[in-house]
């Protein structure tokens, strides 16, 4: 079934209602296969239950913090299954559903967050950057990154199963900084192959996002040299369509693109933020009607694309991955503290291994009983 | 006198200074509706209006090189970092042009603007949050750099420091935000720039600031139950610094350990130290020890606590000090 686009913004792409209606559009579409739905429907649902046991996890002691994506599953799964293979991501701290996409392990996410490690997945294999926590820098990482891809002519050979492009993804508050605003001019004047891919999720912590901009965001992209496209990030298949026509222009050589993916945090900023302070509820129950699973699932309904044995046969596979998350996390070991001094440089300094030294002996002296 | 602990002291010492003058401003990322992630604002914009109080877009480079301009129209900005690790896009701002207009206007442009950074570890949080670059900005002529390290005299020297003329880094000792002492408005406050010995003894001083004057404080109390007397000194302004008291303590004791979470190499203990060996090299029983996180980025939280100096670090290099 077709619906006409809905008057409220007519620049919001759209290709599934929050009832999950099937719209059209002339620039985007999808034409997936019934299994191809239903993948992304499971990537929803997995990645949900992964943040909402993270969550729970933190509430119990076992993290530190965590930065819940509630609410933004089809901004990350829509763009991050846009990905091909050889394409490079650079998330915030806050892209677990892209991070799912790349096949990282949701235990290295937690491990971050519980203080083990620093994120502690390979790069270059998984071609997912560490998390960036400083707001912003990584937008410039990628851009120079992506600038590194034409540099090796690994752009514009036609083939887009070689042809490379690199997304960075950002939040509404983070583009005010200077670093974003150098990565849109640096990526414009070198044409590189980046999609810059914002989730406008409205706040940044209690910051609304009219504090930050003026205009709507995507619109920022033409003063720069490119364009610019704002997308129902609540809506999977059309961020999917968006991003993998931007990463398809990219790849081309027709330079980068900013996505913006209209979308909200419904959860509080970390879960050391209380959103009581700064916003209402109201806000938050218009939102939930428009919640990124519920009309996908509606979409697979309507379409008979799903029946109740699926969503049952995912739920399943869902509670297994909470509970093996949940295992793998009381069960994950310290580091040991020379981690410290490990890999600050490639080979240790004089000074730190006299440190690491000191600081083993003065350890060995309290193992045995004696302080000091 | 009412029991505060540092975040309300300060909230209350901001609350003063806007009284005081009108042209003080508070801005920074957060610190409206929400009080700042710490608090330390709360409740101010809802007394003094989104005029003097306001959230700024996110960007640490616009909020200081724009306080720069407000000051230069006549007002006194007080502007928050969220936190440590994100001063560093502000850095030019501050080290370029903030810290040199004095200087570079012939005293024409005044700068009466102060930066609150929440600073150090301690409180299990992820990277870039656990901070102390202090060193940075004392190392930077045309700052001043002030920590603070109990609820007193956070109360009183955010005062002072919004009343200064120069450029004030404020350093506010995140894990002692939670800490309580009874704060007399009324009181009279010793002189910003001056350090205070704040526990009197005999055999070694301790030097430290922000979030390790406790940490001594705690050691030296160890200290006595094994006999051996330690002096504390709490230096309160890192730039200027106030030798005099540093010496002056040292001249007694003969013996210092400068106590700092931020990395020993090129440090404010390496200052110290140096200057302590000019001034006071014949009348010192041993060399000036250190007790400092370690040159290497702050670990992952659950390490922390191997990395910062602790009770039992300090009392083992004042064993060590004290065995010359
Ligand atoms: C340079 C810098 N300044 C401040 C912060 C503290 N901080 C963490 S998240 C955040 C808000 C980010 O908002 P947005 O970019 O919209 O992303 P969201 O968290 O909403 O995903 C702030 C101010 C930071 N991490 N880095």
């Amino acid at each position: 079934m077709t619906v006409a686009q809905p008057a409220a913004d007519p620049h919001l792409i759209q290709l599934l209602t929050p009832e999950g209606e099937r719209l059209h559009h002339p620039d985007y579409d999808v034409d997936l296969t019934d299994e191809e739905y239903r993948s992304l429907y499971r990537d929803l649902v997995l990645v949900r239950r992964i943040d909402v046991e993270a969550t729970a996890l933190q509430r119990q002691g076992e993290l530190g913090i965590w930065a819940a994506l509630l609410g933004q599953e089809a901004a990350q799964v829509g763009s991050g299954r846009a990905l091909r293979p050889q394409d490079f991501a650079f998330p915030t701290y806050r892209e677990h559903g892209v991070a799912w996409c790349r096949d990282v392990d949701p235990l290295k996410l937690l491990g971050l967050f519980r203080g083990a490690t620093n994120g502690d997945w390979d790069p270059e294999e998984t071609r997912f950057a560490l998390y960036t926590i400083v707001i912003g820098s990584q937008t410039l990482h990628a851009t120079g990154y992506a600038m590194g891809v034409t540099k090796d002519g690994a752009v514009g050979s036609g083939d887009v199963l070689k042809d490379e492009a690199v997304i960075a993804y950002f939040g509404d508050g983070a583009s005010s900084q200077g670093d974003v605003n150098e990565a849109f001019v640096w990526a414009s004047v070198y044409n590189a192959p980046i999609v810059f891919f914002c989730q406008n999720n409205q706040w940044g912590i209690s910051t609304p996002a009219a504090t930050q901009s003026r205009i709507p965001l995507y619109k920022r992209a033409e003063g720069f040299g490119f364009p610019g496209v704002r997308v129902d990030g609540n809506d999977v298949l059309a961020t999917y369509a968006v991003t993998r026509q931007a990463l398809d222009s990219a790849r081309t050589g027709q330079g980068p693109t900013l996505i913006e993916a209209f979308t909200y945090r419904m959860g509080a900023h970390t879960t050391s933020d209380d959103p009581t302070r700064y916003r209402l509820s109201s806000e938050l129950e218009a939102w939930k009607l428009k919640d990124p699973l519920e009309r996908m699932k509606a979409f697979l309904f309507k379409q008979q694309v799903a029946d109740a044995s699926f969503i049952e046969a995912v739920e399943g596979e869902a509670d297994a991955l909470a509970s093996r998350i949940r295992k793998g996390c009381l069960e994950m070991p310290d580091p040991s503290p020379m981690v410290m001094f490990d890999q600050v440089y490639e080979e240790m300094t004089p000074l730190l291994r006299t440190q690491a030294e000191e600081f083993a002996t003065y350890h060995a002296g309290f193992a045995q009983g004696g302080a000091h | 006198m009412v029991q505060l602990t540092m975040a309300k002291a300060l909230n209350e010492g901001l609350r003063a200074a806007m009284e005081r003058d009108p042209k003080v401003i508070l801005m920074g990322e957060d610190i409206g509706k929400l009080g700042g992630v710490f608090r330390v604002t709360d409740g101010l914009q809802k007394d003094f209006g989104e005029d003097r109080v306001f959230d700024t877009p996110l960007a640490e480079s616009g909020i200081v090189g724009t306080a720069i301009g407000l000051a230069m129209r006549g007002y006194r900005p007080v502007c928050e970092i969220q936190f440590d690790g994100f001063v560093f896009p502000a850095y030019d701002q501050i080290v370029s042009q903030l810290a040199k207009m004095h200087a570079r206007s012939r005293g024409r442009v005044k700068m009466p603007i102060v930066i609150r950074i929440p600073f150090g570890g301690g409180i299990g949080a992820v990277e870039h949050h656990s901070e102390s670059p202090e060193a940075y900005f004392a190392h930077t002529a045309g700052l001043k750099v002030m920590a603070c390290s109990n609820p007193i005299d956070a109360h009183f020297m955010i005062q002072q420091a919004i009343a200064s003329n120069d450029p004030v880094i404020f350093l506010e000792p995140k894990r002692r935000y939670w800490e309580k002492a009874d704060v007399d408005p009324t009181a009279m406050p010793d002189p910003l720039e001056q350090a205070r010995v704040v526990r009197s003894g005999t055999d070694v001083t301790l030097i430290a600031y922000g979030p390790m004057v406790k940490t001594c404080l705690d050691a030296a109390a160890a200290a006595e139950e094994d006999g051996r007397s330690l002096e504390v000194v709490d230096l309160r302004s890192l730039s200027p610094l106030d030798f005099q008291t540093v010496f002056e303590s040292v001249r007694r004791t003969r013996r210092a350990v400068v106590v700092h979470e931020a990395s020993s190499f090129v440090g404010l203990g390496a200052e110290i130290s140096a200057r302590l060996s000019e001034e006071l090299y014949y009348e010192m029983e041993a060399p000036v020890l250190r007790v400092t996180g370690y040159d290497a980025p702050y670990p992952p939280s659950r390490v922390e606590e191997e990395f910062l100096p602790d009770l039992d670090r300090v009392l083992h290099i004042v064993d060590k000090s004290l065995e010359y």
